[in-house]
């Protein structure tokens, strides 16, 4: 495993590639999408983690801090639509959280642009993918979050197609 | 209706009519066979499972899983038609209310509904069924080489074999035909290597009698034998395949592990044609009907190969592209527009092989009359489906002019022999979700017969004791699966096997080729054992569908089930980044990581109980609606029905006959009648839904009156089947000109026998109106069939009327076809105009006048006409918008209702106790409606039925010590599941009402309220593994 590993790790880091997103995705309709943009075979960039929750609402603004302060480049948020919540207003809540969390965000000292918060039905499957392709864009321009534990230099590549 | 001497035809059309057992006397019989293996009878057994029922199911090869189960994909998702049939064949297996029956004919049927017998030949096997583990010594020692069935003969296997890896039952099976040993007494390897002493060489035939109370028919079809049209020349070039063949050659568990070659040399294909209608629309085969599935999977299949060789060209040759179904139409566009996907109209009249290349030269009419030829490398020919066997001689039921089983024109489920129902393509071709509606349909309607001895032949499934591992350190087993190459083709498996095993805390990883088949279930009950494993980890696909079944395989290996996590690797991984299979390794283990540090975190959690109002409420009082009630009343469940108009009937009130000429009307008058005279049915016409609350089992509904006047309503279900509108148009002069009508506005006039109809001389419909263009991108699949029959009643009124119908596809699929062939033979015209230019309408003095630029001549056609009648599209009802968020159910972009799964739970909501039918889920017929409304209330039955309903342990809970009493929770549920304690200041949370969102847990700043499965700490591991994972 080690050479691979190796070999891998230098390959990923380093490059301008290396944009590392954590997404949360509620149970019933963004992960349904992106479930459906999988059966759909729509291709993104591999730069997405997902973590599985029950409801937009249930993500405290901890978790997202506690992305960030863990190195992440970038946090999206996807539930599904305003109306659509399968617990009725769980997405309201996020809403209105998402707001205080930009807050919390400039005073960590990020940019805004890494933080997102999308509407993704179960249907959506184009949409969840055109999200990643552009929110991983979006991240990638910022360059590497100054959080990072081990920060590695992009070397003035921000904007650079990868 | 008319009189054709099926059962339900002495007065009775409606389902509420089987109910009342003519016998009378002797109770029924708690047990149904179901006749066919296939996802029809799969899904009428575990259904039937569920209502309480004893199954016999019967299949006459060796495994379950019928023609789906050798499908690579299914269309218009293309998703893997093995990984979602695969679950229920092993629900299947689990089940003990289920008992499977393979190598089995039925010989013979007799009795009455409630107390059946019927004779079965059991065939010789040859291996005990109980003792075979499925492991494959045998196949490896067995000198006889076979063509391999499930590969439809293209790879050969061994003559002992389990038939294919995820068979159920997952035994070995001996063609005892061409064994050494059965015909020359010699060899006998099987036996000598079968550790568990499986292989009996003394199995006979015999023949059995079971008595059971219904018998449900779902024997499915045969594919039409490709050979008899011999100007295509199948079986004599290498390079002519049939559809099913192709399937497999697409397959990655295929003779070619899914690579599109040539069977003659092995080289790549690069010029694909598939021929349309092979078997099908073709009287000189006497298969006049359409099969109703050919268009789809062609274009399916050609998408699929574009996807394993991006390099090939695919032209599907085709008379009419019927996409006809839901969500069909964008499959086909977005084939044609965004995948290179060719279409050529034209008839195939022969094919030719080049010597030296065995390339094939295909000739073909196209529209303008031309003939051509064009050279292909491979040639599919897209067969139709043909009848099956058995359905006169061993089922004793009618058949039509094809073969197919006749049956009743509003409720198809039921055959003309009472106590035997049928379902599925051997009642008319049809495609999965159709057969899937129609298989639950007919649980239901078996219930209707039987439900006076529901629960009394069943068996209670018991888990041995659940092991306490709590303080234990937590030993992680990481099963990655290579979902044959969806997978693995994708991801470096073996990697991340590797990967996992150095993760702290794993102590087991392995892979699978399909973790979840029915022998890996078995595997990993020992393995959980073997391993003392405490968490389980499967890496797969997603825990939305596949979650339940491996934590029921966990749960039977006595640890609690919510000791699981799932990594998607397959829908969020190796599907969505195929061109980068180094990077997909990488997340693969990464989200390995991540379920890993999750599942140490877990601890096992605790079911709750509720109580189940034995009700159901009814949105909608159509067709749909009304079939609904009156099969739940007739099962013994009270029904509140709510209707917004004044009078029941919905939209079939405007339609008068049905194509094959039976009264709707009459039929809709007598279903009223029905609904009026049920004790069991309370109506509420003019009324609306205006809130609704509560949870699977305990509802409460509030609906309004006009006057504003409120009831509420409790009740355990809810069967959504608000219908739909007809299209308004604003185009074709429609409203400025009062010839211009609509079909409806027609048939009116035809059952009004309005006398100016005779006079007409000449008339011009027009097809797709408010359909298939960019606002409304849906078939809406009636009116087509529609428009012919109409025609057809014109010329009959005066066969002088010159009629024009002006289309894009003529979409009259399965026996609509011979009404299309008859209205052809009687002399309508039919001109084909193109989506991009469609025809014009203007009036120039007196006269109206149509100009159609005709597609396949290529020339404008202009007619003076006295009547245009539009065929209008279906839209979905706009009420459904306000409904949609009030029961918490989705709907698609044009408004309709999304049901939980397109394949497999047609009239599911992925909200449990809510389900939809007719045309509040898509556009359909009204036989189709009546159907899904049958599978809509057995759905609702399999609800209302239960004692209690087990709630998910995934709820919030409060810890006390932390609480501080502020109450900021309380107000945050949106379900009033949490109180404040006020004397104590605390809060806590009522795990019935709670529906595990976790927002209260989001809110609580002391951190003492948190979510079971969910909690903060579980996350926090997720996030801090996937950081790691990617700091290395």
């Amino acid at each position: 495993m080690a050479e691979t590993e190796k070999r891998e790790r230098e390959e990923g880091q380093g490059s301008a590639d290396d944009v590392r997103i954590l997404a949360f995705l509620c149970n019933w309709c963004s992960y349904a999408g992106a479930d459906l943009a999988g059966v759909s075979r729509l291709q993104y960039p591999p730069n997405v983690l997902d973590v599985r929750v029950m409801c937009t609402g249930t993500i405290s603004p901890y978790f997202v801090v506690k992305a960030f302060q863990e190195g992440m480049d970038g946090v999206l948020i996807a539930g599904c639509h305003i109306g659509d919540c399968h617990y009725l207003k769980g997405n309201y809540m996020t809403a209105k959280r998402f707001q205080v969390l930009r807050e919390a965000l400039r005073f960590l000292g990020l940019e805004e642009g890494r933080l997102r918060l999308e509407w993704v039905s179960a249907a959506e499957g184009e949409k969840y993918a055109e999200v990643v392709r552009s929110f991983t864009e979006q991240v990638k321009a910022l360059g590497p979050s100054p959080l990072r534990r081990k920060p590695v230099g992009w070397g003035g590549k921000t904007g650079e197609e990868g | 209706m008319k009189d054709h001497g099926l059962n339900f035809s002495e007065g009775d059309a409606a389902p509420g009519s089987v109910g009342s057992n003519p016998g009378g006397d002797s109770p029924p019989l708690g047990s149904v066979m179901v006749v066919g293996g296939g996802v029809g009878g799969i899904q009428a057994s575990l259904e039937l499972s569920g209502l309480g029922y004893r199954v016999y199911l019967v299949e006459s090869s060796p495994s379950i899983g019928g023609v789906m189960g050798m499908l690579d994909k299914t269309f218009p998702t293309n998703e893997c038609s093995m990984c979602i049939l695969s679950p229920k064949m092993v629900e299947v297996a689990s089940d003990l209310n289920i008992e499977v029956l393979t190598l089995a004919d039925v010989l013979s049927v007799e009795g009455m509904p409630g107390n059946m017998r019927v004779r079965l030949r059991l065939r010789p096997r040859y291996v005990d069924v109980g003792k075979c583990t499925g492991c494959g010594d045998c196949t490896a020692k067995c000198p006889v080489k076979i063509p391999d069935p499930y590969n439809a003969g293209l790879s050969t296997t061994r003559c002992i074999r389990v038939p294919f890896p995820q068979a159920v039952p997952g035994a070995a099976v001996i063609e005892g035909s061409v064994c050494r040993y059965l015909t020359r007494g010699k060899c006998g390897n099987c036996v000598k290597v079968c550790q568990a002493g499986a292989v009996n060489f003394e199995d006979r035939e015999r023949e059995e009698e079971l008595r059971v109370g219904m018998v449900i028919a779902a024997p499915g079809y045969r594919p039409f034998d490709a050979s008899r049209k011999t100007e295509y020349g199948y079986g004599i070039y290498p390079n002519v395949v049939t559809s099913l063949e192709f399937e497999r050659i697409l397959g990655a568990n295929g003779p070619t592990q899914g690579h599109v070659i040539r069977p003659s040399d092995g080289r790549e294909v690069k010029k694909l044609a598939f021929v349309q209608c092979v078997g099908s629309r073709d009287v000189t085969m006497d298969h006049g009907y359409c099969s109703s599935v050919c268009c789809m999977y062609a274009t399916k299949q050609a998408l699929i190969a574009k996807e394993h060789l991006p390099s090939i060209e695919p032209t599907i040759f085709f008379i009419d592209l019927r996409a006809y179904g839901k969500d069909f139409e964008k499959y086909y566009t977005g084939a044609q527009s965004r995948h290179g996907v060719r279409y050529v109209r034209g008839l195939v009249s022969g094919i030719r092989e080049r010597q030296r290349t065995r390339n094939l030269l295909l000739r073909y009419l196209d529209e303008g009359g031309r003939m051509r030829e064009e050279e292909f490398d491979l040639v599919v020919l897209s067969i139709g489906l043909e009848a099956p066997c058995g359905l006169a001689e061993g089922l004793g039921l009618e058949v039509n002019e094809y073969g197919f089983a006749r049956s009743d024109p509003f409720l198809p489920v039921l055959s003309s022999r009472p106590g035997v129902l049928v379902c599925g393509a051997a009642q008319e071709p049809k495609d999965i979700p159709d057969t899937v509606t129609q298989a639950t349909a007919a649980a239901g309607v078996a219930s209707l017969e039987l439900h006076p001895a529901r629960g009394t032949l069943l068996t209670r499934r018991e888990h041995p004791p659940e092991k306490d591992v709590r303080g234990e350190e937590p030993r992680v087993g990481a099963i990655i699966c290579r979902c044959g190459s969806n997978i693995g083709g994708f991801v470096d498996v073996p990697a991340v096997v590797e990967y996992a095993r150095t993760l702290p805390g794993v102590v087991f990883a392995e892979e699978r080729l399909y973790a979840c088949s029915q022998d890996a279930q078995e595997w990993i009950r020992q393995v959980v054992e073997e391993h003392r494993l405490n968490r389980l980890v499967v890496a797969s696909c997603t825990p939305r569908t596949h979650q339940p079944l491996f934590r029921e395989t966990l749960r039977s290996a006595g640890i609690n089930k919510y000791l699981f996590e799932m990594a998607n690797i397959r829908e969020h991984c190796s599907w969505v980044h195929m061109q980068e299979p180094e990077k997909a390794t990488r997340k693969a283990k990464y989200l390995v990581k991540m379920a890993v540090e999750k599942a140490k975190r877990l601890e096992p959690l605790a079911e709750g109980e509720s109580e189940v109002i034995p009700r159901a409420l009814v949105i909608g009082g159509g067709v749909a609606g009304m079939n609904a009630a009156l099969q739940l009343a007739g099962s013994g469940f009270p029904v509140y029905l709510v209707e917004k108009e004044a009078e029941l009937g919905g939209l079939a009130r405007n339609v008068h006959f049905d194509y094959r000429g039976e009264d709707v009307q009459a039929y809709l008058r007598e279903l009223v009648e029905k609904v009026k005279r049920e004790e069991l049915i309370t109506v509420f016409t003019g009324h609306r839904v205006v809130d609704v609350s509560g949870f699977v089992g305990q509802f409460r509904s509030l609906v309004r009156d006009g006057e504003g006047r409120e009831t509420l309503l409790e009740h355990g279900a809810v069967i959504v089947a608000t219908g739909g509108e007809r299209y308004r148009p604003s185009e074709y002069l429609y409203g400025e000109d009062e010839r211009v009508v609509t079909q409806w506005d027609l048939e009116a006039g035809l059952a009004a026998r309005d006398s100016r109809l005779r006079g007409l001389r000449r008339v011009v419909m027009i097809q797709c109106v408010g359909s298939r263009d960019e606002e409304r991108p849906y078939c809406s699949k009636v009116c087509c069939t529609e428009a012919v029959k109409n025609a057809l009643a014109l010329k009959e009124l005066n066969p002088r009327v010159d009629v024009y119908v002006l289309y894009r596809d003529v979409r009259t699929y399965g026996f609509r076809e011979d009404l299309y062939r008859k209205a052809r033979e009687a002399g309508v015209v039919f001109l084909r105009f193109d989506d991009r230019v469609r025809p014009r309408v203007t009036r120039s003095g007196k006269a109206l006048r149509v100009a159609v630029p005709e597609a396949g001549l290529g020339e404008e056609v202009t007619l003076d006409v006295d009547l245009v009648v539009l065929s209008v599209g279906i839209v979905a009802n706009p009420d459904n918008a306000e409904l949609a968020p009030m029961l918490k159910v989705p709907r698609n972009a044009e408004g309709f209702f999304l049901e939980a799964h397109m394949k497999l739970r047609p009239v599911d909501f992925a909200t449990d106790g809510v389900f939809v039918c007719g045309l509040a889920h898509a556009p359909k017929s009204i036989e189709e409606s009546v159907a899904q409304a049958a599978a809509a209330a057995a759905r609702a039955e399999s609800v209302l039925c239960r004692e209690k309903i087990i709630t998910e342990g995934v709820v919030a809970v409060v810890e006390e010590e932390k609480c501080s009493g502020c109450g900021i929770c309380v107000g945050l549920c949106p379900f009033e599941a949490v109180t404040l304690d006020r004397e104590r200041r605390k809060a806590s949370v009522n795990p019935s009402l709670c529906k595990g969102c976790g927002t209260c847990t989001a809110a609580c700043t002391a951190g003492a309220s948190r979510l079971q499965g969910f909690r903060a700490d579980q996350i926090c591991e997720q996030i801090e593994a996937a950081a790691s994972a990617w700091e290395g």
